[in-house]
């Protein structure tokens, strides 16, 4: 009996370390989408179902430990079989499973209908960032965790978690999306594996290297919607949020307008004459963004994984050796010739031979790297579901 | 001289004892002492994951990284599995075969005691060389347990040492399972029948089928891995033609009936242990032998529900969803089986009788999440969240550890000839009982809430739960010292009460090796025994 109180106690003392903090949940999310309400409809019908067999089994377990004891000086009787009994619990699951089946097969085959998308968006998983292209406005970016968690997110960095607007679920530049419109998304990754979540949705799906993967959503309700990466995919599995904002549909068109006229002003920022002290500066933003996370704020590298970028031999040597690692990748290296535009991809090929404890000296000009990124070949993959 | 020649000649006798020293342990092919090496050593490997464990508890107690790299993180998750799963539950289990198996059909050994010996020194040569890469550049395997393509290929120098340290500890299982197949089908007394067999030598013969048909599989998707990095192949490389999903298959073939591999002979184990405390027989007993047979046989048929999230065609998702809610049925009828055997029974509570049905209780609940997670769409939101990493941990650690415990309890007495420490056993029970549901309860609130499975770190709304698991975790690791001196107390003497050739009222009535003096002497049934129990009938 004590020990019941015990943990009691405990469970309530839990209870109060959680209502300190307002916004954690207990249950699954109902989501705002038809398929993850119809998701949620399952997950209660089934938890009630094994709270109701719990209830059976359970009471009927306590209920002989409680009377059925020898210090009580119950007799025991020396029954072991009973054929009717067998058949009977046997019967029973059987026929509660097919009922289960039932509905679970129709959220299945409704989860698998991407017929008749109004769009399409494409999600590339890298390590450790999205890339996500619209493929019907051309639309094209990547996505990683907000500079504030990543910060905060470093090995005693000594900034509590709790001072950062939703730590570790933010990025720089989210997903947006227009409500109440069938979007097709379809899924692939550039490296390893990842798996691309938003409980709000109501599904998470694979991205896999090579292989194209499809569903589907439509969101019923204007908002902001995060998920995670959650296939493991390295060091940083941890620190690849997903934000989704979903608009109105005038908001989502404005939206497009715009990123449409920035492309425009960064293709033009692509073509014009770049000072090098210009080009540093924005290197080393792009620098913290794309490369700290493996070869350190500092470019030491992490010994045994990660070669140092002060005084590597790459860098203090020829350019062009430089640039064509950084576009084509090596090992775990990435390959960052689609990831950063002409900008920023000259920008952190400068920075980093002029700073980070080296001096070089010279520097490259973001039109060099487009007609570099030009020379790239698309990559083509097998579709596997087709 | 005459000495020398009165040592041979004592060779020469049968019932001679164990070598002297050191060497015994080294060269024995008795199956007691075989038994007690990979009990021991099963032990100390649950202290060495255990440890992993609580790094990983440890990192996750508060939001922010505080102790360890992201990377070595992954390594811990990693290596605290493949520990657990290689080095603690599964040679524990062979363990318990080793010493129970001859006893309960009345062998004198097991069938093939010279590989015996060999199959116990190559599981301790894997797990070392395993460990050793926790010393390498690159650290060790970060990629999870289950090694997915093409993350693990970026592993550095430890990864031909991890997959070599697979393949030893792969034919280390599978000489274990010829011996016991061996030995159940060879040696068995006279009137001990198949269906007369205790159902924990039932269990473990269906368990070392299941080894002899995936352990070779997983050392082919691994050596799979090995040609993919270092000799060009291209079985998981897209690029080349090849599919990262094909290894996703081959995995879970193997991965599936691995799970099963590690809780049939925790249902032996409890179907043995909860008649005595009883004082009933098992209750169907034949229904169980099927419903074990049953699960080995669906376990082979079902792995893809590991995999519902990779982008199958909807005819797989929904062939692998109804074949896996179809598990749910022998899985069911067992636990009705030893609810009944309790009923009307006239139950005392020795402490293996209180792991048992905690057991019994909480391998049903995950039982339950497992057939949450069966269903396909709703895995959907499960799947890669910390809602199965409760799922898994309430079907291992509270239901095969917690066996272990149960069945150490069970039968050290008999083994040793001392009683252990009821009371301070029963303190052991009831924290791991309660700390183990502090533990892994709330991971199911924080998977449904949304946080994902292996990550380090982890958003706010996260965080008090994660406090709480980690709480437990330290409770529970800790409580496990108390088990350690207990085991220790008892071997050396116990609390000095002699016990009875039973050791349990009237167990005599349920195993042959109750009929054997305590403790059971090195050598047992040197000829077969003449009568054997029937209670269970
Ligand atoms: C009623 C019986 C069971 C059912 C229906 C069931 C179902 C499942 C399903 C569907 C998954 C995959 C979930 C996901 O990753 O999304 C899973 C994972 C798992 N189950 Fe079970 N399970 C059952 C019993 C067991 C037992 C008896 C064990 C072990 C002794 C076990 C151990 C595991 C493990 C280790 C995993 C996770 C593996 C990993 O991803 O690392 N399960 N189970
Ligand atoms: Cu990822
Ligand atoms: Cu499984």
């Amino acid at each position: 009996m004590k020990t019941k109180q015990l943990f009691a106690s405990l469970l309530l003392m839990a209870y109060g370390l959680g209502t300190a903090q307002a916004d954690y949940t207990l249950n699954l999310m109902e989501g705002v989408t038809s398929i993850s309400k119809d998701v949620y409809g399952l997950h209660m019908l089934v938890l009630w179902v094994c709270v109701f067999i719990g209830i059976v089994v359970f009471g009927a377990m306590f209920y002989s430990i409680y009377f059925h004891r020898k210090s009580r000086g119950y007799q025991a009787s020396n029954f072991h079989e009973s054929t009717k009994v067998e058949i009977l619990w046997t019967i029973i699951p059987t026929v509660i499973l097919i009922l289960l089946a039932i509905p679970a097969t129709k959220v299945m085959l409704e989860m698998d209908d991407v017929q008749d998308s109004e769009m399409t968006i494409k999600v590339t998983g890298w390590q450790w960032k999205w890339e996500y292209e619209y493929l019907d406005s051309g639309i094209r970016f990547f996505s990683s965790l907000d500079e504030a968690s990543n910060k905060a997110r470093q090995l005693n960095s000594g900034i509590d978690p709790r001072t950062v607007p939703n730590y570790l679920l933010n990025v720089d530049k989210p997903l947006v999306v227009p409500i109440n419109t069938k979007i097709r998304f379809l899924f692939t990754a550039a490296d390893v594996i990842h798996s691309w979540w938003v409980p709000d949705l109501g599904w998470k799906k694979d991205t896999i290297p090579g292989f194209i993967n499809e569903a589907w959503t439509s969101v019923e309700k204007a908002g902001t919607y995060r998920g995670q990466c959650t296939e493991l995919c390295g060091k940083d599995h941890g620190f690849m949020p997903i934000v989704v904002i979903a608009m109105e549909k005038a908001d989502y068109a404005a939206w497009v307008a715009e990123q449409k006229s920035a492309a425009v002003e960064a293709a033009s920022a692509a073509e014009k004459d770049w000072t090098q002290e210009d080009l540093i500066a924005q290197g080393e933003k792009v620098y913290a963004n794309n490369c700290a996370s493996c070869h350190m704020a500092d470019g030491a590298g992490i010994a045994g994984t990660f070669p140092a970028v002060s005084n590597s031999p790459v860098v203090l040597g020829d350019m062009n050796a430089q640039v064509e690692l950084m576009l084509n990748g090596k090992g775990m290296m990435p390959a960052f010739g689609q990831m950063l535009d002409p900008v920023d991809f000259a920008a952190v090929a400068t920075f980093i031979r002029n700073g980070l404890g080296n001096a070089v000296g010279d520097s490259i000009q973001p039109a060099a790297i487009k007609s570099l990124q030009a020379a790239i070949p698309e990559v083509v993959y097998d579709d596997d579901d087709e | 001289m005459s000495a020398v020649t009165a040592e041979h000649e004592h060779d020469e006798h049968h019932d001679h004892g164990p070598e002297k020293g050191l060497l015994r342990w080294i060269i024995t092919t008795n199956h007691k002492d075989i038994g007690t090496l990979y009990l021991l050593f099963a032990l100390a490997m649950f202290f060495v994951g255990g440890a992993m464990a609580l790094v990983i508890r440890a990192e996750l107690f508060e939001p922010g990284m505080q102790f360890v790299s992201p990377q070595f993180f992954n390594s811990m998750t990693t290596m605290h599995a493949l520990v657990m799963v290689f080095g603690a539950v599964m040679p524990a289990f062979v363990g318990f075969a080793n010493w129970q198996i001859p006893l309960m059909i009345g062998a004198p050994d097991m069938a093939l005691p010279r590989m015996n010996n060999m199959s116990f020194w190559m599981l301790v040569g894997g797990i070392l060389l395993l460990a050793s890469t926790l010393f390498m550049e690159g650290g060790a395997p970060a990629s999870g347990w289950t090694l997915y393509p093409p993350l693990v290929l970026q592993t550095g120098a430890a990864l031909p040492f991890a997959i070599f340290a697979v393949h030893m500890l792969g034919i280390s299982s599978i000489m274990g399972a010829i011996n016991i197949i061996a030995t159940i089908f060879n040696m068995r007394a006279p009137k001990m029948t198949l269906m007369k067999m205790p159902l924990f030598v039932w269990t473990w013969l269906i368990t070392a089928f299941l080894l002899i048909a995936i352990m070779p599989v997983f050392a082919g998707a691994v050596t799979m891995l090995l040609t993919d990095r270092f000799f060009d192949t291209s079985f998981f490389n897209a690029a080349g033609g090849g599919d990262p999903v094909l290894y996703q298959h081959i995995f879970w073939f193997f991965g599936h009936p691995e799970v099963y591999v590690m809780i049939l002979p925790t249902f032996g184990v409890a179907s043995t242990i909860i008649p005595v405390f009883a004082r009933k027989p098992l209750f169907g007993y034949s229904s169980m032998v099927y419903a074990t047979a049953a699960i080995a046989f669906l376990s082979f048929i079902v792995w893809a529900h590991h995999m519902f999230t990779v982008g199958m065609p909807i005819a797989g998702e929904l062939y692998f969803m109804y074949a896996t809610m179809l598990i749910a049925i022998p899985t069911g009828v067992k636990i009705f089986n030893w609810t009944a055997t309790m009923w009307q029974g006239s139950m005392t509570f020795e402490t293996p009788m209180l792991f048992s049905i905690a057991f019994v209780v909480l391998f049903t609940l995950g039982g339950f999440t497992g057939l949450m997670m069966a269903l396909a769409p709703v895995d959907f939101q499960y799947h890669d969240t910390y809602f199965i990493v409760a799922h898994f941990h309430y079907t291992l650690v509270p239901a095969s550890i917690f066996i272990l415990m149960a069945g150490g309890y069970f039968w050290l007495p008999k083994w040793t000839g001392n009683m252990y420490d009821e009371k301070l056993a029963k303190f052991h029970f009831w924290l791991s009982a309660i700390s183990v549901n502090i533990l892994f309860f709330p991971q199911h609130f924080l998977g449904l809430a949304g946080m994902p499975r292996r990550i380090p770190d982890y958003a706010v709304q996260f965080a008090d739960w994660n406090m709480v698991s980690s709480i437990g975790a330290f409770i529970f690791g800790f409580s496990q010292l108390l088990f350690l001196y207990i085991v220790i107390k008892t071997i050396k003497g116990g609390t000095g009460e002699k016990v009875s050739d039973e050791v349990w009222e009237d167990a005599h009535k349920h195993g042959l090796e109750w009929t054997l003096p305590s403790p059971v002497p090195y050598h047992t049934f040197a000829t077969p025994p003449e009568k054997i129990p029937t209670e269970h009938f």
